[in-house]
């Protein structure tokens, strides 16, 4: 109960902090607009060839918009000795890593759904299965890349060359569910007819269950040290 | 050190005697004809590179519950030795799917997996180079290597899992039982050679460490 109370408190936290860091987020939010529009010239300008690809599209600069907003959840945390602080307050090193992994879940979940219409405008991509469907795979995609994002954001934070670690780590680690996350966003912007898309949302909701356990098992080993 | 030096002499033998078999007794395969031959060295790198990582996921677990050095020299060493050999494994498995598939690289599952695994293991490779302090290094790439098992086990599973090119895993009962002693005999040799560059990394490790608490 205790670890609930704490876990929001530091979410909390983490939305003042991004409402005061509103300019920061709102540029994360163009770099993902402006990947799409430049994803469009990589994969040639035909319409039926970018409706496909809108998926990949999305999530491929979700993913890439991701390792900014991640990165910057724990860099503030290293400037003059913050975690530490936090950590002494007493914050449960469970309650810190759920409160930050929930904050950058709805801050990639947000731009994620603020992509969206933008993909629907540019690449003619009108979910078929509609729009709850479409934000369901936004969710689980978000929720799935949040977990081991906070994980490896709190490893990287404080390493030598942190911006080029982050997204070594997190990209080959994460993979199995933005291919998974992808699908799901194809079928539910081109249509369903083989009832194929719980299946993948499954694999990504599956990826989030496990690496969100695995997440506040270990996070506590990685800022205690 | 003998050991170690007795277990590069058993690679060197078993995977000379494994390979010659392979080549020399084994019969050509009805369809892929001598293609086929390079699984003698292909299928027990697979099974060491995930032996390998498997070692250093117990490793990642044995620091993080033990801490003792043992452990993470043991990590560092396996680590690197699995990204050897999963690139080879790659290597290998393209040169047999020029041939049988038509292309290099096809964006199987399996392949594809295969790839991702290794890149994971190659941040946490780089992760360990770019933190000084031995504990936190230790602690933090034990971590990522924990999580990065989740992609061992995708491996693995991916061709029972999903439609892919890649066959599932064979048996004893499925193969030609003259295929099975030089497929057994190199899954030796490839162990002992793992054992082998495992040992030698090992006590570089030990030496670095040594090292940095002089320093």
């Amino acid at each position: 109960m205790e670890i609930a109370s704490q876990c929001l408190l530091v979410l909390q936290k983490e939305l003042r902090h991004l409402w005061r860091a509103r300019a920061r987020a709102t540029a994360t939010a163009t770099f993902a607009l402006a990947c799409l529009f430049l994803f469009s010239f990589a994969g040639g300008l035909d319409g039926d060839t970018l409706r496909d690809n809108a998926a990949g599209y999305l999530w491929v600069g979700l993913l890439l918009a991701s390792t900014l907003a991640l990165g910057e959840s724990f860099r503030v945390e290293t400037e003059h000795g913050a975690l530490e602080a936090l950590l002494l307050f007493p914050v449960h090193p469970v309650a810190l890593f759920l409160g930050k992994a929930l904050g950058n879940m709805l801050t990639l979940l947000a731009v994620g759904l603020a992509m969206v219409p933008f993909a629907v405008a540019l690449f003619d991509a009108a979910p078929r299965e509609g729009v709850p469907t479409l934000a369901a795979c936004v969710l689980s995609g978000s929720a799935a890349i949040a977990a081991p994002g906070t994980m490896h954001s709190a490893l990287a934070s404080r390493a030598r060359a942190r911006d080029v670690l982050l997204p070594l780590l997190l990209f080959p680690l994460v993979l199995p569910c933005v291919v998974a996350a992808t699908q799901a966003t194809r079928l539910a912007i081109t249509g369903d007819p083989m009832n194929q898309l719980g299946s993948w949302l499954s694999v990504t909701v599956a990826f989030a269950i496990v690496h969100w356990s695995l997440g506040a098992l270990l996070f506590p080993l990685v800022v205690e040290d | 050190m003998k050991h170690v030096w007795a277990s590069g002499a058993a690679a060197v033998l078993l995977l000379s005697v494994g390979t010659y078999i392979g080549f020399f007794h084994a019969p050509v395969e009805q369809y892929m004809g001598i293609t086929q031959k390079i699984m003698y060295v292909h299928v027990p790198t697979a099974w060491t590179a995930l032996l390998a990582f498997t070692a250093a996921f117990v490793a990642s677990v044995g620091w993080l519950w033990k801490r003792a050095w043992t452990w993470d020299y043991l990590l560092e060493s396996t680590i690197e030795v699995g990204i050897v050999l999963g690139c080879l494994l790659s290597v290998q498995g393209a040169l047999w799917a020029k041939p049988t598939w038509g292309v290099y690289w096809d964006w199987d599952p399996r392949l594809t997996s295969v790839a991702v695994m290794v890149l994971t293991y190659a941040g946490i490779a780089a992760l360990r180079s770019f933190v000084d302090d031995p504990v936190k290094r230790a602690t933090w790439s034990s971590v990522a290597s924990a999580l990065g098992y989740v992609n061992v086990i995708f491996v693995y599973l991916c061709v029972k899992w999903l439609r892919t090119l890649h066959q599932p895993q064979s048996s004893p009962s499925t193969v030609d039982p003259a295929m099975v002693l030089p497929l057994r005999i190199n899954a030796f040799g490839m162990i002992f050679l793992a054992i082998f560059l495992v040992a030698l990394r090992y006590r570089m490790a030990r030496a670095r460490r040594a090292r940095e608490l002089e320093a």
